[in-house]
């Protein structure tokens, strides 16, 4: 006998993992034979699939492995980097995927011909593609990967769980396959930002819920005696989606085997716990995880120390507890009651001063090394990124008053509004973060090329300018129009005539969007060839001391 | 870790003490200006929920002490709007068609409203200039297919045509092939014939004597002996260059096949009487006003 293969066993998870993939393979094969429509037996087969891959996957990892990876290799950490690499590599592909069609669908609004007259190249089923591969899709990844590199790097331990993280990893990206096949397909549950229907929901509960114990069981045996800021922030943004998603996202389905669904809130409740979402997905996955992102990487390439430790813990509680009372500002002027949106439009302000303690703490930890920015791009585009959180955060308030917003809603300036913080502020942070995270990944030297950052720097730099000026200047533009009296007491313009004055702007912006996808093409080559053919890193052999 | 921290050299203060990665912390204190301005925007918050709709109760919420609320708001300014257009708007509805025409006030107070009102009911199917699309007449030439008069054109706007408002325009274009009246070869014939009406070339072996012949059993009811049409059935002129589908051969087949039943919707109800006339009178004046 050989005496290796008795000395392993399979875990828990493996079995468990095994058997439940197992069921479901079959169940899915039940569910396209029940289906009620395509859309939905589609989405069954996809599923049935993918756990008999799953089923396979875990069985051939099992067979291959000596046995379970030790937690320390000579008294280091032996971190678990596979599938922060899954995750890392997803975010550059789904990034440009939804730059991509953010593109084709500011084209389409110079252009509507470019719909093709097509169901699935409409407008308003790709509108929901794009929002979704930017925030969710690359996002989530750069989230993800992020935080799962953070967390073992400040608590020095491996990553809590053996299959757990691929499991969050894989089941995550899934739930993107599955929820923008949706959409273009035609299934949604007409919920911004929430579209995906109650299949796709509940998948992503499990999944976030691994994803929470993975985090915390990580934090739970850490080295180190105090938490990280960066880990604070990464927990605030895991709990809070699990409750905003769990909050908006109830439904009845039509059938245990359709895609069709009624979400259980209705009127203005339901308007209200949508935006009470939505502003949240803002505040909790947009800027509580993204400035986790800004307190990790920012300070490790500066190889300064954080500003003030203080600031970060006023301003992270402060934040947090200001946040999640801001939503109501979406819904100025509507049926929602007044004192509703009076709260809505206090809370922002007081958001404020808190949203710019993460920004004072990002852009003061330069002190010491603003030469850097000279001779570092990556540092260049982490420190624009943050002076363009810092410019959102100031305008996000001033468009929660009553009166400004009476101008700028519904118009295009929202739309720049949300874009100076989604390619300024959330865009620049991660690219910076993978420019840091594939060379540390990989194990390599540096980058392919600091002279293609700079490009993807400038060429994503000008087209960020680009858009949102286009958009400023078209939604006061559209806002004004649409106020105007002639003096017999009647509007100026008619609705076409403001869509008309837009046309312009609309062709400016998507100039803009495509030079910001080009930089991003040209970040994806240089992180291409850092893993190809960049200089490999030699490990140093000695051991790090253990903390006193 | 040391539990003091280290001087920083560069800042001048120390660390916390803590270290994470590499990571350290200062332990500079709170930026004065930054809480000073954290605490005005608190100040500012408490004094808006004072003057303004601001908590909710259990039955009720506060009213704030200014009794704010945006319904009276908007009642406010559809107040004042309605002082702006004053009396002109009720002297407008009282007038007949024909007074507005001969009052230049009136009339310049019509087309105003009327211009605002067809951009943003009348151009998504007609355009914004009123030149229609292919199924949307042009509103700008002289061929009407209901009538050009003023009360004729009121008349369409009212109760649209095949609205399912029961005093719409209801005729319609059969559908000849499809009912089964005509076969495949007479609505080729029949089609060249209608070509042949206004002038248009006509296809290689086309029998003129057969299409006139399917033309006078079949057509003559709606569009009269000659072609010209007959507005009491909307059945459009046949002999001016004037196509609501199209004037090719496949386009004229697929009308006489299928049929064609555009629909125009009723704004009686929708638009109050003194905005329809002023909309009457500025279609009227688009070019083909009779």
């Amino acid at each position: 006998m050989n005496p290796s293969s008795t000395a392993k066993s399979m875990t828990l998870g493996e079995a468990g993992l095994v058997t439940v993939f197992s069921l479901t393979a079959f169940l899915c094969l039940l569910a396209v034979a029940m289906a009620q429509d395509t859309a939905f037996a589609f989405h069954a087969a996809l599923s049935s699939a993918a756990s008999l891959w799953a089923v396979i996957a875990i069985g051939n990892r099992y067979f291959a492995r000596p046995s379970l990876p030790p937690q320390e290799i000579n008294g280091r950490p032996n971190y678990n980097m596979g599938p922060i690499k899954f995750s890392a590599v997803m975010s550059v592909i789904w990034g440009i995927a939804g730059f991509a069609v953010g593109l084709l669908i500011a084209s389409q609004l110079a252009w509507p011909s470019l719909n093709f007259d097509l169901p699935w190249t409409s407008f308003g089923r790709l509108r929901p593609l794009h929002t979704s591969a930017v925030i969710f899709a690359f996002g989530g990844n750069v989230l993800i990967a992020s935080s799962l590199y953070v967390v073992q790097k400040t608590c020095r331990v491996r990553l809590a769980g053996d299959l757990a993280p691929w499991f969050v990893v894989i089941g995550y990206n899934y739930f993107i396959l599955v929820a923008g096949t949706g959409y273009l397909l035609g299934v949604t549950q007409s919920k911004e930002y929430a579209e995906p229907e109650w299949y796709a929901d509940l998948w992503l509960t499990i999944v976030w819920v691994v994803y929470l114990l993975v985090f915390l069981g990580t934090i739970i045996k850490r080295k180190e005696p105090h938490i990280f800021v960066a880990n604070w922030f990464y927990l605030a943004f895991i709990v809070t989606i699990a409750v905003l998603h769990l909050g908006n996202n109830p439904a009845v389905p039509v059938s245990v085997f359709g895609s069709k669904s009624y979400v259980a809130w209705a009127g203005v409740q339901d308007a209200m716990f949508q935006w009470w979402y939505g502003h949240n997905a803002v505040g909790f996955f947009l800027t509580a995880g993204f400035l986790a992102i800004m307190y990790y990487f920012i300070p490790k390439r500066a190889e300064r120390p954080i500003y003030s430790y203080r600031l970060s813990i006023i301003h992270f509680w402060s934040l947090i507890f200001l946040y999640i009372w801001a939503g109501p500002h979406h819904l100025h002027y509507t049926a929602l009651p007044d004192w509703a949106q009076t709260l809505g439009m206090t809370f922002s302000i007081m958001l404020w001063m808190p949203s710019w303690g993460g920004m004072i703490n990002g852009l003061m930890t330069l002190s010491g090394a603003w030469d850097k920015l000279r001779t570092d791009p990556v540092l260049r585009m982490l420190v624009v990124s943050v002076a363009f959180y810092g410019m959102s955060t100031f305008e996000g308030p001033m468009m929660s008053i009553k009166v400004v917003n009476s101008l700028s809603h519904y118009t295009d300036w929202t739309i720049g509004h949300v874009h100076s913080g989604a390619l300024g502020w959330v865009g620049f942070v991660s690219f910076g973060a993978l420019y840091c995270l594939i060379p540390w990944l990989w194990d390599r030297k540096g980058l392919y090329s600091l002279k293609l950052v700079n490009w993807h720097f400038w060429t994503a730099t000008i087209g960020i300018v680009l858009y949102i000026s286009a958009m400023w200047v078209s939604g006061i533009l559209q806002g004004l129009m649409w106020r105007a009296y002639t003096s017999l007491g009647f509007l100026e313009y008619s609705f076409i005539e403001t869509v008309e004055a837009m046309h312009p702007f609309y062709i400016i912006r998507a100039a803009g969007g495509g030079l910001f996808l080009i930089g991003s093409l040209i970040m994806a080559y240089n992180l291409w060839m850092t893993v190809r053919v960049g200089e490999a890193e030699v490990q140093s052999p000695v051991a790090l001391q253990p903390a006193e | 870790m040391t539990e003091h921290g280290d001087l920083d050299h560069v800042s001048g203060r120390t660390t916390t003490g803590h270290e994470w990665d590499g990571i350290k912390e200062l332990n500079t204190p709170l930026p004065r200006w930054w809480l000073t301005t954290f605490y005005l925007t608190i100040l500012w918050a408490v004094g808006y929920w004072i003057v303004y709709p601001a908590w909710p109760l259990l039955w009720s919420h506060t009213t704030g002490i200014w009794n704010y609320s945006t319904r009276a708001e908007v009642a406010a300014e559809l107040a004042n709007l309605e002082k702006i257009r004053g009396d002109k708007m009720v002297a407008l509805g009282n007038a007949s068609l024909e007074e507005i025409e001969k009052n230049p006030a009136l009339l310049a107070l019509a087309r105003a409203r009327g211009k605002t009102v067809f951009g943003d009911n009348c151009a998504p199917c007609h355009g914004s200039g009123g030149a229609g699309a292919k199924g949307y007449p042009n509103l700008n030439d002289d061929e009407w297919l209901w009538g050009g008069s003023l009360d004729q054109i009121m008349q369409t706007i009212q109760f649209g045509a095949r609205s399912g408002h029961p005093k719409a325009h209801e005729s319609a274009m059969l559908a000849f092939g499809k009912e089964g009246v005509l076969k495949k070869d007479q609505i080729v014939t029949v089609a060249n014939y209608v070509r042949s009406l206004s002038g248009l070339p006509t296809a290689a072996g086309y029998d003129a004597a057969a299409g006139a012949k399917i033309f006078a059993e079949n057509c003559t009811s709606c569009h009269g002996d000659n072609g010209k049409g007959n507005q009491e059935l909307g059945a459009p002129d046949l002999t001016d260059k004037i196509w609501l589908y199209g004037s090719d051969e496949a386009s004229l087949v697929e009308t006489i096949n299928s049929g064609r039943a555009g629909v125009m919707p009723a704004w009686v109800g929708r638009l109050d009487p003194s905005t329809i006339k002023a909309l009457t009178v500025y279609v009227h004046s688009l070019g083909g006003g009779k």
